[in-house]
Formats: structure tokens, sequence, C-alpha cells
């Protein structure tokens, strides 16, 4: 049996349970044992005065890339960068390769996941079989399986057809499972690589409208209350996005969604070196549309803060702007990037900013033992970090085989200082750490 | 300078037994003047004046590469093939800028003869180059410079002497 | 001088100035009448293309070459650009060979902006995919200034499928900076988006904007980049935006026609609208190689580029 550990006078901020007070919380095992004024009997002290604690982060979205495209990202690999960024639940992308749509593949990444024990790794099944968006993929033998999947999706491809989208809509009903349909209609996106405005206008790139990711979602939204099933919007990037998602809740329409870091904070004139790196699907969008999707996660329209995490080597960025692959890496920034954008600016505080990050997505998956509450008994899934100190992104020193981030160079605030899965440290002082104690 | 224009003019026609086959080609820019200026002269010493050019040598110099690119203007030279060419400039110094105008001057065609006429020769050679025809020798030291002013570019013909500093001597070159 | 050329922006209208007057004194004896100068000796110029360019590709080989410059033709076919070698590893490549200036065609745009940072040679943008094309708005530009004189209050009507096109886009950037007024004529699915951004007036009525031009500059229709869904068939785009001599006559009698080449012959531009007189499409040809000679010379002849520390 492990020594106790007693996190001495962090802020403690759980959305949960509502709490956002100085407290100390004590871990024995794998759970949280005690919080509140508690001494040090037979524990180990960590000192925490000025830094926060709260429920570990949970991304409903991040490309691990395992199995297929281990030199761009292995499952250990990603979860040691999810557990960098203080995450202790990631939801892995379906575009492996194979595709994630059978029951084999998703219980292959669970198992990945386990042998790592940097993060707990729910895999998220694929839509259509082989992403095709033709066939339903074995959406109730991946939600039976060992794996327990309960979220789908095509992410990278669009269903475009309706009746499919429908269809699957309908059918996960039976497993009260989530389909997230990355909306880009083809057709009005065929061959664009940034969003279309003044700047691609200037660059010569083609463009994708914000209208292409509006009109998916007018229709899925459709969909959604046709079929009475639990729908989410991933990766939202348009002011229109928000303006359908906010009026889809006013009507009751059974809606989740998520905003990237990117989302929230870049804009397409980034492009204008033709860096591939600023390449990302949905692409970077207007200042309007940044504001707005800002205003949407502060409101709550936008549930929470999803990383879409996607690492690519550098050979697959260096090059050309229109033949390089979209996307860009997250989840050790994914705080920094949140607290210096929106929580600084005073768009939010703290509880909202903590729902976002681990409360709302664990409740939009169902991941029980995440998203807290921190109270005794439940598991001890927990980051504690700085939200004062300001560091610089060096993308030589993360975690992920890959270096591809926007944020290369930029200072954040807010760095994690430990982060723990069922009482055990991945990230502690700052430093990897391998369930030690 | 009237009267280094008029002895060089006499001296032209004296050593050519005339005017006849003799091409005035101006180095850019001073020197065009000065042609068109030696031109007039033996027209009124000869009664026929001989045709005049411009040649700008900005692409024949030998410090490509190790300056900015000089400004270049349009070469206009007539037919030399054959004949008695007097290339005229204003200052003589290094003898980089004949070389570079002869180089310029062979790719137009074939003359007879190559001559060089200066208003002002200041020294100091680095090549083996000399003029036919001195307006005036004036000893200089490096670090001098020599201004040759003329009346349709400067608004006054004249002669100015003055010091640089080495390094933009250096940079001048 | 500037480093590289990969927009006509990054020239200043004086900086342009400078070319045009340059390129001027190498048709001193005539627009084609161009004779060999050693000016160059010793640097090398590659000819990285990764588009089929003939006119393109000559005009600056005979450039660089009429300036002494050693020119190595480097064509990589299409397909090799998915598959073969990637851009960088071929910029690094030609860079070990030790080259003074690379010139690219590709078909992606911003290519050049992306070589540029790879590569201590200085880079010219020889038209990247729908980008820019500098060098061809800039013998555009010198075409005009040979007949003008000057651009300021000139009112030039650029007419098709300026969406696609990186020539549209050199030649408004490169006017506009020279004080020129642009009107951009097509159908609204041949405009590029947001071009409210552009600074320019938009119309799609051609026969409304053709007596007041001084220049009618008619674009191709690119098929290959997607013209082809943008308007219902060539026929209609042809009657209705073509020019044919009968739609010239509304021309003022000093304006000219003006077209990049290679032309499509009927769709465009009809062959007889192109034989006019007032159709300066093969002085755009012979200007071509002085315009991009005195570019060579301007960003060749100083000192070298190559002792510079690259800007990443």
């Amino acid at each position: 049996m492990s020594k106790a550990v007693v996190f001495r006078g962090a802020r403690v901020v759980d959305p949960a349970s509502g709490r956002d007070e100085t407290a100390d919380v004590r871990i024995e095992g794998e759970q949280i044992t005690d919080i509140g004024k508690i001494s040090t009997n037979h524990a180990e002290e960590i000192d925490c005065a000025g830094l926060i604690l709260a429920p570990g982060f949970v991304d409903l979205h991040a490309h691990l890339r395992e199995p297929g495209r281990e030199d761009a990202e292995t499952v250990a690999t990603g979860t040691r960068a999810a557990a960098r960024g203080g995450y202790t639940a990631v939801c892995a992308m379906a575009n492996t390769d194979p595709v994630a749509d059978s029951a084999a593949i998703v219980e292959q990444v669970v198992a990945l996941g386990r042998a790592a024990g940097l993060a707990d790794v729910y895999p998220v099944g694929a839509i259509s079989v082989g992403l095709q968006g033709e066939q339903l993929a074995e959406l109730g033998e991946m939600a039976t399986s060992s794996a327990r999947v309960n979220f789908f999706s095509d992410d990278g491809k669009c269903v475009q057809s309706a009746g499919l989208m429908r269809r699957a809509l309908e059918y996960a009903r039976a497993f009260d499972a989530v389909i997230a349909n990355h909306a880009e209609e083809g057709a009005l996106a065929s061959g664009g690589h940034m969003n279309e405005g003044e700047v691609s206008s200037i660059l010569g790139i083609a463009g994708i409208p914000a209208e292409a990711e509006e009109v998916i979602l007018a229709r899925d939204l459709a969909l959604a209350k046709l079929t009475g099933a639990r729908l989410h919007v991933p990766h939202v990037s348009t002011a229109g996005t928000v303006e359908l998602i906010r009026a889809a809740k006013a009507r009751g329409v059974r809606v989740t969604a998520e905003a990237t870091p990117h989302h929230l904070a870049l804009t397409d004139d980034l492009v204008s070196g033709y860096d591939p790196v600023y390449k990302v699907a949905p692409p970077l969008r207007t200042r309007d549309d940044v504001d707005a999707v800002r205003k949407g996660l502060a409101d709550g329209t936008i549930d929470c803060v999803a990383t879409d995490h996607a690492p690519h080597p550098p050979e697959d960025k260096e090059r050309e702007f229109d033949l390089a692959p979209c996307g860009m890496l997250n989840l050790e920034t994914a705080l920094g990037v949140v607290v210096t954008e929106l929580l600084d600016p005073g768009l939010l505080g703290w509880l909202r900013l903590i729902e976002a990050m681990s409360t709302a997505p664990a409740r939009a998956r169902g991941l029980d033992g995440h998203g807290g509450p921190i109270a005794p008994g439940t598991p001890a899934n927990l980051v504690v970090f700085d939200p004062a100190t300001a560091w610089i992104v060096e993308p030589e020193k993360l975690a992920s085989k890959s270096k591809n981030t926007p944020f290369a160079g930029r200072t954040l605030k807010g760095k994690v200082v430990h982060t723990m899965l069922r009482g055990r440290f991945t990230v502690r002082e700052g430093s990897d750490a391998d369930g030690q104690r | 300078m009237q009267r280094a224009v008029a002895r060089i003019a006499h001296e032209i026609t004296e050593r050519n037994k005339g005017a006849r086959d003799v091409v005035l080609i101006g180095v850019l820019t001073r020197g065009v003047h000065l042609a068109e200026r030696l031109a007039d002269r033996i027209d009124s010493i000869e009664g026929t004046r001989p045709p005049t050019g411009a040649l700008d040598i900005g692409l024949y110099r030998d410090d490509i590469g190790m300056r900015d690119p000089v400004a270049l203007a349009p070469t206009k030279v007539p037919n030399i093939d054959g004949k008695i060419v007097v290339l005229v400039d204003d200052v003589l110094y290094t003898g980089r800028s004949s070389r570079a105008a002869l180089d310029a001057l062979i790719d137009l065609g074939r003359p007879k003869a190559v001559q060089l006429a200066v208003l002002i020769d200041r020294g100091h050679r680095e090549l083996p180059i000399r003029a036919d025809y001195v307006g005036k020798n004036v000893p200089t030291g490096r670090n001098e410079e020599v201004r040759v002013k003329i009346a349709e570019l400067d608004g006054e013909d004249g002669v100015e002497l003055g010091r640089v500093d080495e390094t933009a001597e250096e940079a001048a070159r | 001088m500037i480093r590289h050329l990969l927009s006509i922006k990054d020239l200043d209208p004086e900086g342009i100035e400078r070319v045009l007057a340059t390129a001027a004194t190498f048709q001193a004896d005539g627009p084609r009448i161009m004779r060999k100068y050693p000016t160059l000796r010793g640097k090398t110029v590659v000819n990285l293309f990764y588009e089929a360019s003939t006119r393109t590709r000559t005009s600056f080989e005979l450039a660089a070459k009429r300036l002494s410059a050693d020119v190595v033709n480097f064509s990589v076919s299409g397909s090799a650009v998915e598959k073969g070698e990637s851009l960088k590893d071929t910029a690094q490549t030609i860079e070990a060979m030790g080259v003074d200036a690379i010139v690219i065609r590709h078909s992606s745009s911003g290519a050049p902006n992306r070589l540029a940072g790879w590569v201590s040679a200085s880079v010219i943008n020889a038209g990247d995919g729908m980008h820019e094309h500098p060098t061809q708005a800039l013998l555009d530009l010198y075409t005009i200034r040979q007949h003008f004189g000057s651009f300021s209050g000139l009112r030039v009507a650029i007419v098709g499928d300026i969406a696609h096109s990186r020539v549209a886009r050199s030649n408004v950037w490169g006017l506009q900076m020279m004080g020129a007024d642009v009107t951009l004529v097509g159908p609204p699915t041949l405009l590029p988006p947001r071009v409210e951004g552009w600074g320019v007036e938009t119309t799609a009525d051609i026969e409304a904007v053709l007596p007041k031009a001084d220049v009618v500059y008619l674009l191709r229709m690119q098929l290959e980049r997607g013209t082809g869904a943008t308007v219902p068939t060539l026929r209609e785009y042809s009657r209705l935006w073509g020019l044919d001599a009968a739609r010239a006559t509304l021309l003022k009698d000093e304006a000219l026609i003006m077209h990049p080449g290679p032309m499509n012959r009927g769709v465009e531009i009809t062959a007889d609208a192109a034989e006019l007189p007032r159709s300066v499409i093969t002085d755009q040809v012979a200007n071509g190689v002085a315009v991009r000679m005195a570019l060579l010379y301007l960003m060749l002849g100083g000192r070298d580029a190559r002792e510079e520390v690259p800007v990443e």
C-alpha cells in the first residue's frame, strides 16, 4: 500500500460540487479520502499554496494516430503529452489505420492506453465503415465490446449523406450513444485549404466558406430533433455555428459542442506566410468568428474545450500549403491557451474554465470517475496547476512525437505542476512521472 | 574647360588627318556631353560633324557583386565597324572604367582603332591604360575626389577637388 | 534591391520604376534586338518548373543567358509533386550545388514563399498556383508604360477568370501601386471571394467598361484550374465576356488590348481582335525578356546575397 498524499492549501475548483475554496485534499490508494482542513497523518505533504487543484482534464477529441501512423504519435507519447497538459482522460479519434470501426480496433486502443498508464483512453468509434460515409459501422459491436464505446465520429471526414446521418443518429439511440459529425459540406469545401475570406482571396488559396460548416450543422440539428438522438458538434469554428447551437439548445435539441484552443485563439491571417503549421480542419477563421466562439464557450452554448490534438511529422508539414495535412498539437498547451486567451481577459472565471476543460466533457460522454466531484470515495483523477507562471512554448520540448504546434514561441500562463491518475502521479513537480508515489 | 575641349578637338583631327571615319563615343554620363562638345568643335574646324554615341558601362564593370547594382542608362551607338572610335570620359583614374568601356565597345562592332580622350587624368592607374588625349593632368592623392561639372548637367562648367574619407572612397570604387 | 521576388508587393513603386527603367536600357537598340552582356558571369540561375510553361521558362532562360549567367533547367512533372522528392529536399539539393537564384513555377500557391525559407539563394516567383506572377505584372506594366508614359489615372479593365488568376492578382496590386484604376469584369462566379477588400471596381457588364478603358486586359480561361464549373459553357462566356473585333470598336482610339498568353482564341479573345493594331500581345512577350534581364541584374548584380543569413 503506497503512502497517503495530502495536497496542502490548494485552491480547489470543482464545478461538479460547486466548490471554489482553499482546502487540503487527501489521497489514499486510488481514491480521494478527505477534503477540508486536514492533518498530515502518516501522509506525504505536498505544498500547493498559490496553486489550483481541479478534476483532471478530459479531452473529447484527440488523434493519437495508433495504429497506423506511429511515426506521428503513439498512444504512449500522446497520453504522455496529455498528462503534461493536465489530462486524465483522452478520447482517441477513429481515423487510424486501420480505422477504428470494429470492436477489435477499439479494444486494441484501450489496451494500448492501459499499457501506457498515463491517461484513461476512450476510443471514438467510426460512424461508417472505413470512414467512407456509405455504410454504417458496427456501432453495436463497439458499444457492447470491452471498450464500451458510446461516442462515434468519422472525424476528419464529414458524413455527407443526410440519409446515413439520420440512420446513425437513430441507431445510436439503442446504446444511448453520441454521434459527432465533422461538419463540412463537401461540394462547398471542395478543393479548399483555409478559411474563405479576405485573406484567402489575396493569398490565392482556395477557401472553405463558413457556410460549409453551417449548412451541415443546420441539417444535423434538424436530424437530431427528428430522431431525438444526442448530437455532439466537434471543433466549432464559425459565429454562425455558435448561433445555430444556441438556437437548437433553446429548442431543446440534445446537442453538445466543443471548441478547440486554436479556434479560440488564432485567426486566418496567420496563413499569410503559407506555413502549414496553421493548416487545420475546420480552418482558422476570422476575428469575428473567434470572438463568437469565445463568447459561446463562456456562456455555455459551447460546452467544452477539446483539443483536436493532431500530430503530423515534420516531413508532412514542411511542404507546400495545399499539399500538407490538416492538424495541430494542443494537448500540452490547451490549459495555457485557455487561461491566457479567455480567463486573463476576463471572458470566463475559474469555475467555468474547469467545467469546460473537465466536468462538461466528462458529462457529455458519461465518463464516470472523471470531471469530479472532488469528494471522499471518488477516484483521484486530479490536476494541480500554477495559474500565474508564464512559460514559453518550445516545440522541441513537447512530449508529442510531432512538433506541429501553432503556439511555438508564444508565452502562455497556466502550467501544470502535478497530474494524478487514480492516485498515481503521471506528472509530478512539472516532470514526467510513471505512477510513482 | 573650353580650351581643353578645343585643344583635344584639334589633336583628334591632326592625328587622324581630319575627322573622316571618326566616331565620338561618350562614356555615360558626363563623357556623353563632352563627346557632343568635341563633335561641335570638330564641326567648326572641319566642317563636318562626326557621329556621336553614348555608352553605358554598368553591365561591364569588374566590381559587380561587390556593391549595389548601378543604375543603367540606354546605350546608343552608331555603326562603328571600320571606324576610328574616340572614347570620351571625364576623368581617367584607375583605368577600370576605360577597360569596361573597351569591352562594351568591342561587343558592338569592330572598330579600325580605338583612342581614349579624357578631360582630367588624375593618375593612380591600376591597369595598363593610357589616354591618347588629355585635357589636363591633375596630380591627386588617393584620398581625394575629382568632380567634373558640366553646364548641361550641373549648371556650370568646372572641376572640383575634394577630400573623401577612405571608407567612402572604397565604397565608391 | 530585394532579395526575393515572391509577390509584386515585395517591390515598392520606386522599385518597380527602377526595374522598368533598367529594362528600357536593354531595349535602346530596338525592342527585339537584344545583345549579350558579361554581367552575371559566374552566377547560376536554376529554373525550377513544376508546371510546364515553355514561354515563361524560355523568357527567363534567355534573360539569364543574355547576362551570361549559367542556366540550369530543372523540370519536375506534376505527378512527382505528390509522390516524389519533396520541395524542401529538392531545394536543399539545388542549394548544395551553389546557385544564386531559383526561378520557381509551381501549382501550389505560396510554394515560392516556402522555398525562400529553405534556401539562401534568391527566389523569383515565376507563377504559383492562384497566388501571383510578379514578373508577368512587371512586363505588363512595362508594356503599358511604353504606350502611356505613366500610370497615374489610367483605367485598366481586367476581364475574365480573376478568381483563379495569379496574373490578375499581381497586376491588380502592381497597377494600384503605380496609381492606375482597376476594374474587374466578369460574372460573379469568376470574381475572387471578398473582392470588396481589393480596392477595385467590379462589374459584369463589359460593354459598359470598354468605352472608358485605356487598357483592356483579357485573362486566359484556365480550364485546368477549375474554371470549368464557374460558367455554364465557354460558348456563353465568349458571347458575354469575350472580346471580338466588333466589341473592340467600343474602345477609345488609343486603348490597348493585352493578354498574358497563351490565348484560347475564340474563347476570351477572337483571332481578329488579337490581331488589331491596338493589340500589344506580342510586345508583351518581347518585353518579357528585357524586364527579366533587368530584374536579374538588379537582384543578382549586387553584393552576393548568399553571404547574408537566410531569414526563416
